[in-house]
């Protein structure tokens, strides 16, 4: 609980991930959306350590933005999102 | 192969983050960073042009920079042109920087705008994506000026891309979310919810989500959403675990997008019955995929296929309607509690609170009571334990009240510490709500004071006297009862308060009995006496003299207790001049006198508990579920009938205990009477300098009434001058641009407008201006900027006092400046149950304010809600379980403070009458919403 939300965490290794959700919102969904999202992360940078998010920071946020927009989930297929990351990676 | 290699591309930026990460110290970091800083000024500063390449790599090593936690005050420049370039990589830096540097210098915005704007029209998906993302991401009043009319357009048109279609939709939501007046709706909307037929089930769960905030807002508009998402529902959940390919996660079909649509259907009621059948089948089949072994072992499989039942589940306990799936479902988390997964044991327990309170499911709940209690023995994590707590307390009824309260009790002795004053409340509610024996209910407060007396607070006890008092069946047990448990050596403060209480006003019950004589009462009390605190032994006294009264023959023994130099000359003031007053009283007053000064205490009207107060405030919130409340809130929502509203509890004008019961505690604080009048400040303020500021111009008052819920307009006008405003506010602070139109030919001289604040009004409320010039032209019109931070609330208005020199005369005008408590309004939203529970938290007599007032203007309700809109607050729909009225919410920003503020107006068309309470944390704030808004209809 965190203020008027909550957050929802979960723990790869040394790395926390948290979302912030309204309190009403569903516990597990967001739980497995941070999973989902680590899983593209794994594919994305192959076998993902922190110091790949640390170099390829603003290629996270690409990630991110991909996944979850306006606080929303965007796109849930990994398939949909690995293929329009390496697109854009073609594009450098 | 890895898509990617580490910080490929930018060599620059991988060297320099090695080198902050390879720094030992704080200190090192700083000065690395320092130096990386003036480099990069002194390229961005160079003369020679930078080529793309380099500007993206150093505007990405600020942007790094930032995200330590260093601040970056340049570059916003080289940013921005990068946004014109037409590499990808150069592009998504320079909005990367953007969207996390937010700036808001407005020739920037400008240019950030028209390089959307291009993004925008370029056709090229990728570049488009950007640019949606970047409004999504920045959702500034600006970026939804300029574009809330063009995205609907790219959302509903033919040949956009479903990734660009995903992006608008959510792009769309963020600036409805931020500046809902300037999203229009229009003919995409009926479009939009078709997008929930799309082929492609990425842009469903996008779309989804939009249409579920719009619906909240406008469920009418949005209402055949209901039966799209219902058959795309039914499509997801009766298909093969492979039909939907990449959307299957962990063999779940799309449990995401599932989530999403359940939740869309809990914006409405159940739908029409050949809907609503489909409907059932849907959830029947989830409920039923519960019940098949599992796929996979692995643990997102069953998380995933959860997320969908539980939030099928809050759809059924939305509805509730459906007793078959009511008790399917409880029967569902009735499995659940005994999971190996301590996640899925907390979501039952939390879930099973809601379905507590559906008197369909009540008593399916009730079987599982001993899984509860048992999980409140056994489960090894708090938070866990603490959800079974708020269960049994959900559960309890007549019939099981004496197991919980019992159980509850038990645990109490071993309970963690945060949460042992909530259970104690728990108890005590429960205790006196079921009573059926108030004997028990005595044991029990008496148990609790015992068992946690640290936790018990004061309206615990507070209560168990009303109701002794009240009840004259047990007031000879509760006497008894408290003697023996003042037997014991050591008892906590709490018990002395009661037990002295009681004993004063029902000791003679029990005095018959040699074993409790009352000498023997008196010296039991005092014994304890020298360990109390202040008020306990201002208590104390009170009994002695009531013993005085009941039992002549200890007043000797008394009154040399009082006479007793630590009592008469006590160094408390309040215990002195009771041994005084009391000694004083024994002596002069005949027994007659005694008697009646002395009398029994007379019962207390009966009022809602204090303590169930208490708990919802500590609470907050959708967690202290109480059935008859809920069964109540149901009935009204049903009938829809004229009562007023639950939320009208008769709690409202109840006193605080205290100074009824012991006439020590500190009278509750006197409702502050209305705010000075509009005069009365203007007499203040030109008292102050009285020669040199006209009053108030003519109609003043009532062009600041127009003000209150808009932002724009025509301030004053006469022959001569004309006013006009602009002003934008946001949290805690605002600007405001004042327009000085010169409607003659002639110049004005001395042009020189004053902003008065009066003395109260300055400490609440800063205002900063710079002069304008002292000439204005004929025809022309200058502007002056007004700076507005809101320090604290505040009642008055600023007075804007302009005097200048027109033809050889002087002029002098003043107007009120309509900066008020309102525009500091953050609207909040929020579903009916939460509104009730909050309404209910501000139940304070000080904290509400009402006013019933005749309508001085049609009343219609189109504009009723504009106004309301326009007023600051939310405009919440579907609340009031009376559609003819209007409840808004929403929190003021000030500096020291944020406030929130629940509205409510009840129209009443045949009397032409209004009635509008305002209910918020603090009694002036209440006070002034109200008045502004009651000017509004």
């Amino acid at each position: 609980m965190f203020r008027n939300f909550k957050i929802i965490y979960r723990r790869y290794a040394g790395l926390y991930f948290c979302i912030c959700v309204d309190v009403s919102d569903n516990n597990l969904a967001y739980l497995e959306a941070i999973h989902n999202f680590v899983e593209v992360l794994n594919e994305y940078f192959h076998n993902v350590c922190e110091l790949d998010l640390v170099f390829n920071f603003y290629k996270v946020y690409t990630v991110v933005d991909e996944m979850f927009l306006a606080g929303e989930i965007r796109e849930t297929s990994q398939t949909k999102v690995l293929k329009q990351l390496l697109m854009l990676q073609s594009l450098e | 192969m890895p898509a990617v290699s580490k910080g490929d591309g930018m060599r620059g930026l991988a060297v320099f983050i090695s080198d902050i990460r390879n720094c030992k110290s704080k200190e090192a970091e700083i000065k690395r960073i320092n130096k990386e800083l003036a480099n990069i000024r002194s390229k961005f500063k160079g003369d020679k042009a930078l080529d793309g390449y380099s500007k993206k790599k150093y505007v990405c090593k600020l942007l790094f920079i930032f995200l330590l936690g260093h601040d970056i005050d340049f570059g916003h420049m080289e940013a921005v042109n990068l946004l014109s370039s037409n590499r990808y990589t150069e592009k998504q830096i320079g909005y990367l920087f953007i969207s996390v540097l937010v700036n808001s210098n407005s020739e920037l915005i400008r240019l950030i705008n028209n390089a959307i704007k291009n993004d925008l029209a370029s056709r090229n998906p990728t570049f488009m994506g950007l640019a949606l993302h970047c409004i999504a991401n920045v959702g500034s009043r600006e970026m939804a000026e300029a574009f809330a009319g063009e995205i609907p357009k790219i959302l509903v048109a033919g040949d956009t891309m479903d990734s660009v279609k995903q992006s608008a939709a959510l792009c769309l939501l963020r600036l409805y979310r931020a500046s809902p007046d300037l999203v229009p709706m229009g003919d995409w909307t009926s479009r939009v919810v078709h997008l929930l037929n799309d082929q492609h089930l990425g842009v469903v769960t996008a779309a989804t989500s939009l249409i579920t905030t719009l619906a909240q807002k406008n469920p009418e508009e949005f209402k055949t959403s209901v039966s799209l998402a219902v058959s795309r529902l039914s499509r997801i959940v009766t298909s093969a675990s492979t039909d939907l390919q990449d959307y299957t996660y962990y063999f779940v079909p799309a449990p995401w997008l599932s989530v999403k649509l359940l939740r869309l259907l809990q914006c409405y009621p159940p739908p029409d019955p050949a809907v609503r059948g489909r409907l059932t089948e849907c959830l029947e089949t989830i409920l039923n995929k519960a019940q098949e072994p599992p796929k996979s072992k692995k643990v997102q499989h069953s998380n995933a296929k959860n997320a969908v039942l539980f939030e099928a589940i809050s759809l059924i306990i939305h509805h509730d309607s459906e007793p078959n799936l009511l008790v399917r479902a409880c029967n569902q988390l009735g499995q659940f509690l005994q999971h190996r997964e301590t996640n899925l044991r907390y979501l039952a327990l939390e879930s099973m609170c809601t379905l507590a309170s559906s008197e369909f499911s009540h008593e399916a709940v009730k079987t599982h009571i001993d899984t509860v209690i048992n999980a409140l023995k056994t489960e090894r994590d708090v938070s866990v334990r603490q959800r079974a707590v708020d269960l049994l307390y959900a559960m309890c009824d007549r019939s099981n009240a004496q197991q919980i309260v019992a159980e509850m009790l038990s645990y109490l002795e071993t309970a963690d510490y945060s949460i042992r004053e909530e259970i104690v409340l728990k108890v005590a509610i429960l205790a006196e709500k079921y009573a059926v024996d108030y004997t028990w209910y005595v044991d029990t407060i008496l148990n609790l004071i015992r068992i946690a007396g640290d936790y018990v607070s004061e309206e615990v006890w507070y209560r168990v006297i009303q109701i002794v008092i009240n009840r004259d069946d047990v007031q000879g047990y509760a006497a008894k009862t408290v003697f023996e448990a003042l037997q014991a050596p050591a008892c906590h403060e709490n018990l002395v308060k009661v037990g002295g209480y009681i004993l004063g006003e029902f000791g003679n019950l029990i005095a018959g009995d040699p074993r409790s004589s009352p000498l023997i009462q008196f010296n039991l009390l005092h014994s304890k006496f020298h360990l109390c605190s202040v008020p306990t032994r201002a208590l104390l006294l009170s009994t002695y003299i009531k013993f005085v009264n009941l039992f002549p023959e200890v007043k000797a023994t008394i009154q040399d207790v009082l006479r007793g130099d630590s009592q008469l000359r006590n160094a408390d003031v309040e215990l002195q001049q009771r041994a005084v007053e009391y000694l004083r009283l024994s002596t002069v007053a005949s027994t007659d006198i005694l008697a009646t000064v002395l009398e029994e205490m007379p019962p207390f009207p009966e009022r809602e508990s204090s303590i169930l107060a208490k708990l919802k405030k500590k609470k907050g919130p959708s967690t202290v579920t109480d059935l008859e409340e809920a069964k109540r809130e149901r009935s009204v929502d049903v009938n829809g009938g004229p009562e007023p509203a639950p939320a009208s509890t008769s709690a409202v004008s109840t006193p605080s205990p205290s100074a009824d019961l012991l006439g020590l505690g500190a009278a509750p604080p006197a409702p502050t009477g209305p705010p000075s009048s509009a005069g009365g400040l203007l007499v203040d303020v030109f008292s102050d300098s009285a020669s040199a500021i006209a009053p108030l111009a003519p109609g003043s008052e009532d062009n600041f009434a127009r003000f209150v819920c808009k932002n724009n307009g025509v301030l004053f006008e006469n022959q001569l001058l004309q006013i006009g405003l602009k002003s934008e506010f946001r949290q805690n602070l605002g600007r405001m641009f004042i327009f000085y139109g010169n409607k003659t030919s002639t110049q004005f001289l001395n042009f020189t407008p004053t902003l008065i604040c009066a003395d109260d009004l300055q400490a609440n409320l800063n205002l900063q201006t710079k002069p304008v010039d002292p000439t204005v032209d004929g025809g022309a019109q200058v502007q002056q900027v007004v700076n507005i931070e809101c320090v604290s609330d505040f009642t008055e208005a600023p007075v804007l006092n302009i005097q200048f020199r027109y033809g050889g005369t002087f002029q002098n005008v003043s107007v009120k400046l309509p900066i008020t408590l309102n525009k500091f309004f953050q609207p909040t939203e929020m579903v009916s149950q939460d509104f009730f529970q909050r309404w209910k938290q501000l139940s304070n007599p000080q904290q509400e304010v009402q006013n019933i007032f005749k309508a001085k203007h049609p009343m219609d309700t189109e504009i009723t809600k504009a106004k309301i809109i326009g007023f600051g607050s939310a405009l919440l729909e579907e609340v009031d379980p009376n559609p003819a009225n209007f409840v808004g919410a929403g929190i003021i920003h000030t500096k020291t403070t944020q406030i929130g503020c629940l509205l409510r107006l009840e129209p009443n068309l045949q009397a032409q009458m209004y009635r509008l309470t305002l209910r918020t944390s603090k009694d002036t704030v209440s006070q002034r919403l109200c008045d502004l808004l009651s000017e509004q209809f």
